[in-house]
C-alpha cells in the first residue's frame, strides 16, 4: 500500500483523476440546477389548490422515486441515441437524468417546507392584499428555507454520489468510471488499490463537509424547536 | 408500426419474460439480504457510536464513526469496483449454480457485489438506528437502572425494542432505496433486473426479427423493467405512508 512506485504511477496519471473530478463536479452542478428548477415547480404544484397540478406532481414524484436512476439514465440515453439524435453525449444525458431524478426528491423537500408554514401566514398575507404569487414568493417560501436547507444539502451529497449513473450505458465520464478505467487499465492495474484510494478520498473530501454541515444544521434546528416549545409551555 | 410489433413479440416470447422475471426475483432477494445483514451490522455500529464512551471502549466509537462517515460519503459504485478487485472470490458448488441458473463465475461476481451493497447499506442503516436510539428519552434508562436493570438488559429489553418500533417506516423506505441500489450491481454481473434488461436490449434483434435494434425495443424493455420496479417499490411506499399517518386517538373522558 505504501510502495513508492505505485503512488508514482498514480501521480503520472493524475490528469485522468483531475478530468474525472471536473466532469463529476460539472455533472453535479448542472444536474443540481435542473433539479432545483423541477423541484420548485413540482413542489409548488403539489401544494396547489386545484387538483390537476397536484395529480401531475404526484405522478412525477412517485414514478421517479420508485424506479432506479440507472434505469432512467439507460432509457434516456438509448432512446435518444437510437432515435438518431446527434450530439447527445453521455455527459449531457447524465446531467438530464440526474436533474429529473433528484428533481423529484427536491420537490418533496419543497412540499414539506411549504406545508410546514402555518396557514395563517398566507391568510394574513391575503387579507393585506397580497396576490397568490406574491404571498408564495414573499411570505411563504422565505420562511421555508430554514426547514428546507438540511435535507436539500443531503440531496446534493446524494447527487454527487450518483454521478456514476452513466457507466452502464457506456459513458465513462465521471470520476468513478475514470478511476475504474485506471484500475483495470494496461500498465496501471498494478496500482489499482492506490487509484481507488485516491478516487474515494476525492469523493470524501467533497461530500463529508456537506453532509456534516447538513446534520449539524438539522440538530441545531431540532434543539431550537425543543427549547422554543419549552418556553411556550412555560408561558 | 411493425417495429413495435416486433418489440412486443419479445415480451410475448415466454423465454425473455421468464428471464426478466427471474431477474426481478434476484433483485428482491439481494435487497432483502442486504437489508437484513445491514440491520445487524448497522445496529452494532450504531450502539458502538452511541454508547462506547468510556475511556476503555472509546476506540470502538471512533472506529464505528469512521466506518459510517466513510461509507456514507463515498458512492456505492466505488465499493462495488473495489469489491471486484479485493473481495474474496467465493466458489460455489455446481449444483447451486445450476439451481440459480447462473454460471459459477457470475455467482462469484454477484457475491462480491452483494458484499459491497451490504457494507454500504449497513452504514446508512446505522444512522437510521442511531436516530431511533436518540429518540428514546433518557428517563427510560434512568427508570430501568433504578429498577435494577444492568446496561445490557436495559438496552435489549427496554431501549432497543422501542427504538426499532420507531424506525420501522424509515427502515422500509430504506428497503425501497436498496431495491434501487441493487441496480448498481448490473455494472459487474448480469443477474438482477437491470443487468438482464440491458443485456436483452443489446441482443434484441435475435427476438424481434429485425437486423438492428429499434427505439421501440428500448421503450418496451425499459418500460417493462420500470413497471416491475414500480410495482414493488410503490407497494412498500404505500405501506410506509399508511404507517406514518397520525393515528386518530379517541379523546379520553375523565
Amino acid at each position: 500500500m505504501f510502495e513508492q512506485e505505485k503512488w508514482e504511477i498514480v501521480w503520472n496519471h493524475r490528469q485522468s483523476f483531475i478530468d474525472g473530478t471536473i466532469s463529476t463536479v460539472i455533472m453535479a452542478l448542472a444536474g443540481l440546477a435542473i433539479a432545483l428548477v423541477l423541484g420548485i415547480i413540482f413542489g409548488l404544484m403539489s401544494t396547489s389548490q386545484s387538483k390537476p397540478p397536484r395529480i401531475i406532481s404526484r405522478i412525477y414524484v412517485e414514478f421517479i422515486q420508485n424506479t432506479p436512476l440507472m434505469l432512467q439514465a439507460l432509457f434516456l440515453f438509448y432512446s435518444v441515441a437510437f432515435s438518431g439524435v446527434k450530439g447527445f453525449t453521455a455527459l449531457i444525458c447524465g446531467i438530464v437524468a440526474l436533474g429529473i431524478y433528484h428533481g423529484a426528491y427536491i420537490s418533496e423537500v419543497v412540499r414539506a417546507g411549504i406545508t410546514s408554514v402555518p396557514k395563517g401566514q398566507s391568510e394574513a398575507a391575503y387579507s393585506q392584499g397580497f396576490s397568490q404569487i406574491q404571498t408564495m414568493f414573499l411570505i411563504v417560501l422565505p420562511q421555508t428555507i430554514k426547514v428546507i436547507l438540511p435535507p436539500m444539502v443531503n440531496q446534493v451529497v446524494n447527487l454527487i454520489k450518483n454521478t456514476s449513473c452513466m457507466f452502464l450505458a457506456g459513458g465513462a465520464v465521471d470520476l468513478i468510471s475514470r478511476t475504474n478505467a485506471f484500475a483495470v487499465g494496461e500498465g496501471t492495474a498494478s496500482a489499482a488499490g492506490q487509484g481507488y484510494i485516491i478516487g474515494g478520498v476525492i469523493f470524501f473530501v467533497i461530500c463529508f463537509p456537506l453532509s456534516t454541515l447538513a446534520s449539524r444544521w438539522e440538530n441545531r434546528l431540532k434543539n431550537r424547536d425543543v427549547s422554543s416549545n419549552k418556553k411556550e409551555g412555560a408561558k | 408500426m411493425s417495429e413495435i410489433q416486433g418489440s412486443l413479440n419479445m415480451i410475448t416470447n415466454g423465454d425473455v419474460l421468464l428471464y426478466l422475471i427471474k431477474g426481478l426475483g434476484f433483485t428482491v432477494v439481494i435487497a432483502v439480504i442486504a437489508v437484513l445483514f445491514g440491520l445487524v451490522i448497522g445496529t452494532i455500529l450504531a450502539l458502538a457510536r452511541n454508547y462506547c464512551t468510556s475511556r476503555k471502549t472509546v476506540i470502538f466509537r471512533w472506529l464505528a464513526t469512521a466506518y459510517i462517515e466513510i461509507f456514507r460519503n463515498t458512492p456505492l459504485m466505488l465499493w462495488i469496483f473495489i469489491g471486484l478487485v479485493y473481495f474474496p472470490s467465493v466458489d460455489v458448488s455446481a449444483d447451486f449454480s445450476k439451481a440459480l441458473g447462473l454460471s459459477r463465475t457470475e455467482i462469484a461476481l454477484l457475491i462480491k457485489g452483494i458484499i459491497a451493497l451490504i457494507l454500504f447499506t449497513s452504514s446508512v442503516i446505522a444512522e437510521i438506528v442511531r436516530g431511533g436510539l436518540n429518540s428514546i428519552p433518557k428517563g427510560q434508562f434512568e427508570a430501568a437502572y433504578s429498577q435494577g436493570f444492568g446496561f445490557f438488559r436495559t438496552l435489549t429489553l427496554i431501549v432497543l425494542p422501542q427504538a426499532f418500533r420507531n424506525i420501522v417506516p424509515t427502515l422500509l423506505s430504506q428497503v425501497i432505496t436498496t431495491v434501487k441500489d441493487t441496480s448498481y450491481i448490473a455494472n459487474i454481473a448480469i443477474a438482477e433486473l437491470l443487468g438482464r434488461t440491458f443485456q436483452v436490449i443489446q441482443i434484441s434483434p435475435r427476438y424481434t426479427g429485425f437486423t438492428s435494434q429499434n427505439v421501440s425495443d428500448v421503450f418496451v424493455l425499459c418500460g417493462l423493467a420500470c413497471i416491475m420496479y414500480f410495482a414493488i417499490n410503490f407497494t412498500i411506499s404505500c405501506i410506509v405512508r399508511r404507517m406514518q399517518k397520525p393515528k386518530v386517538r379517541k379523546p379520553v373522558s375523565v
